[in-house]
């Protein structure tokens, strides 16, 4: 881990991050409802306790970088400013939805914001994201590509094969992509420990000659300031690097992991300790910025606002037949 | 119309769109400082540098997903596999991503993308390096295949690919690089989906692709000799697969043999057989037969090998037992 750099950031934009924390926290709490009263159907992968990490990483980018994202989508989606009733509405599988309801909880895409989307196969998106990095530059452009996968993802070939074709093209500078390992200690239910013959995930970029380094997860932040430099780096040399975030899920893998026989409660609730609204109110707190009312007056805005989504989904139309046969070819 | 191979087909048609479109840019193992396993790519590192013709590590898993990342950004990716036998660790990336993700984005995404190289047996390569795989790409939604048999369909089949909005599965021949055809000159494509008559016959039509067709061409040239008059068809494209024009010919003359290279079960031939059988049952006065590579891996001893792809004999025999 890197030295921490002074704090930067204005207690407006503190402020304004606090509100999006908690209501993607209350938007991914309200899917679980609303997949329990079967509303949602498929899998649902919320990351409820992860919300920092796309928030501050994302808030380090330009409107006209992309990103790529693993199956856990929802809350990166949602801090990139995606109107959180289209976001509903493609959880609850409706043409209002952000994919016409054709691709539900994994598959979130809002290209005009350099969203390309959520992948449901472990590891499988990371080379399209090096391939889209290699596109930016060819193009011209100093945009660049983020890449957002869980620790799980870091034992699949996929990973392997996109870090050393990163590592290659970067060398020309052809590969401005930052790799974000959203390390939240479990694939699925199996510990980091037990599945990767090196825990400290990071340093395994190193056999790829790609610069990395780990940073807390749950301080917003701190994953601001780290992902603001490492992405002004990897713009001006169009090389790769990768961040290791240590973060933590508080719910289970997906919605159908109720009794998480994996981890011990004492466990969840250590992390708990360190959950990234809490910390950011601390902090808020602390500084004067935030009281008692203010925190009443953000709930009540969050919860307003998934209403919203809510009520929104609930009454947009279901794809029509004919969007069967759409988009599977382009003209 | 010019004289050509197979092999100059493909390059040229490379060269004239890279010319047109800075979009265009190529990936794959050896394409670049080695010119090519087949030489498709010969001069083209030192025509346009190593920006659009990037030698890959052996990593087809890493760069095919990468040259679907840059579909997605708006390149004109042209991936050559080695043989199609090396494109399954890419499997997940084809099928997953590339095949899909227009759908499951709503639309929102297209991947222009053309992977291409040497499908198919014949020469001695034993179990791992011999396979067809058109029906296993042919079975999934949202790719396009097609396999060119002749020069000019190599060149227009691969223009229109690279023009195309979608991910292409282009199955050449390592058998069919050498031969030489007539090619229109220009700007000429060949749409997808358009299967062609290429020898007119009364008695039985005879539906083939790649390497196959010559062998069907072979056969039917010996049948003339029986007084056996076969209407040979390219289906040139296996996805969309041109089932008007087969069932057109087979109303015609009653009597249809498929054949590929592949092994039988869930092969593309009983996809156009059971397409005939719906469409034309009533004019059948035979059963359809299927001629097809035999039910094992591939044998590297060479009679063993012949003995389980087809020939001209079999295709003969075939097109004889439903005459009877």
């Amino acid at each position: 881990m890197q030295h921490a750099e002074p704090v930067t950031v204005p207690v407006d934009t503190l402020l304004e991050w606090y509100r999006t924390l908690v209501f993607c926290r209350r938007f991914e709490e309200q899917t679980e409802r609303s997949f329990r009263r079967g509303k949602i159907g498929g899998y649902l992968h919320v990351a409820i306790g992860q919300e920092a990490v796309p928030l501050g990483f994302l808030s380090a980018l330009r409107a006209d970088d992309v990103f790529f994202v693993s199956y856990r989508d929802h809350v990166h989606t949602l801090v990139r400013g995606t109107d959180p009733r289209a976001v509903m509405a493609e959880l609850y599988g409706k043409l209002g939805g952000t994919c016409k309801g054709k691709g539900g909880s994994m598959h979130l895409f809002d290209v005009a914001r350099g969203n390309y989307g959520g992948y449901g196969i472990v590891g499988g998106h990371i080379p399209l994201a090096v391939g889209a990095a290699y596109a930016l530059r060819y193009q011209g452009t100093d945009r660049v590509c983020l890449c957002f996968f869980g620790d799980g993802a870091m034992n699949s070939g996929a990973l392997h094969e996109a870090a050393n074709l990163a590592g290659l093209w970067g060398r020309e500078g052809l590969c401005p992509v930052v790799f974000v390992v959203e390390n939240n200690q479990y694939g699925m239910g199996t510990s980091v420990e037990r599945a990767s013959a090196v825990v400290e995930l990071a340093r395994r970029f190193d056999a790829y000659d790609i610069p990395n380094e780990r940073c807390d997860g749950m301080d917003v932040v701190g994953v601001y300031e780290v992902a603001r430099r490492v992405v002004e780096e990897v713009r001006r040399t169009g090389r790769p690097y990768a961040v290791e975030a240590l973060t933590y899920r508080f719910s289970g893998h997906g919605a159908a992991d109720l009794f998480q026989p994996y981890r011990s409660k004492q466990e969840v609730e250590r992390w708990r300790q360190r959950d990234p609204i809490l910390l950011l109110e601390r902090r808020l707190r602390e500084a004067g910025a935030l009281d008692d009312h203010a925190v009443r007056e953000v709930e009540a805005w969050a919860e307003k606002r998934v209403q919203e989504a809510v009520s929104f989904a609930e009454s947009s139309p279901e794809p029509p037949p004919e969007e069967l046969y759409r988009d599977v070819y382009g003209a | 119309m010019t004289e050509m191979t197979y092999r100059e087909a493909l390059r040229s048609t490379l060269v004239e769109e890279m010319d047109r479109d800075p979009r265009v840019l190529l990936l794959g193992e050896d394409i670049g400082v080695y010119q090519g396993t087949f030489r498709i790519t010969e001069g083209l590192l030192e025509r346009y540098g190593p920006k659009r013709v990037i030698d890959t590590p052996i990593s087809e898993l890493g760069f095919i997903g990468a040259a679907i990342g840059m579909a997605m950004l708006g390149l004109r990716p042209v991936v050559e596999v080695m043989t199609w036998n090396f494109s399954l660790p890419a499997a997940d990336q084809i099928l997953q991503n590339a095949a899909k993700v227009r759908y499951f984005s709503g639309g929102q995404v297209s991947v222009p993308l053309v992977i291409r190289g040497p499908n198919g047996a014949g020469v001695q390569l034993s179990a791992q390096h011999s396979q067809s795989l058109e029906s296993f790409y042919g079975h999934f939604p949202g790719l396009r295949v097609v396999a060119p048999a002749t020069p000019a369909d190599a060149r227009g089949l691969l223009r229109t690919a690279l023009r195309s909005e979608d991910p292409v599965i282009f199955l050449e021949h390592a058998a069919l690089y050498g031969i030489k055809g007539p090619v229109p000159e220009g700007d000429d494509t060949v749409p997808f989906g358009q299967a062609t008559v290429v020898r007119r016959g009364r008695h039985v039509t005879v539906v083939a692709y790649s390497r196959m067709l010559h062998l069907a061409l072979a056969a039917a040239d010996e049948l003339a000799r029986e007084g056996v008059e076969c209407e040979v068809l390219d289906l040139r494209s296996l996805r969309p697969l041109d089932m008007d024009t087969v069932a057109e010919s087979v109303r015609r003359t009653h009597r249809a043999v498929v054949v590929q290279e592949q092994w039988p079960l869930f092969g593309a031939a009983a996809e156009v057989a059971a397409g005939i059988y719906e469409r034309c049952f009533d004019d059948l006065d035979a059963p359809v037969e299927r001629v097809t590579g035999e039910d094992v891996p591939a044998p590297y001893a060479r009679n063993l090998e012949k003995l389980a792809f087809p020939d001209e004999d079999r295709i003969a025999r075939a097109v004889r037992r439903v005459l009877q």
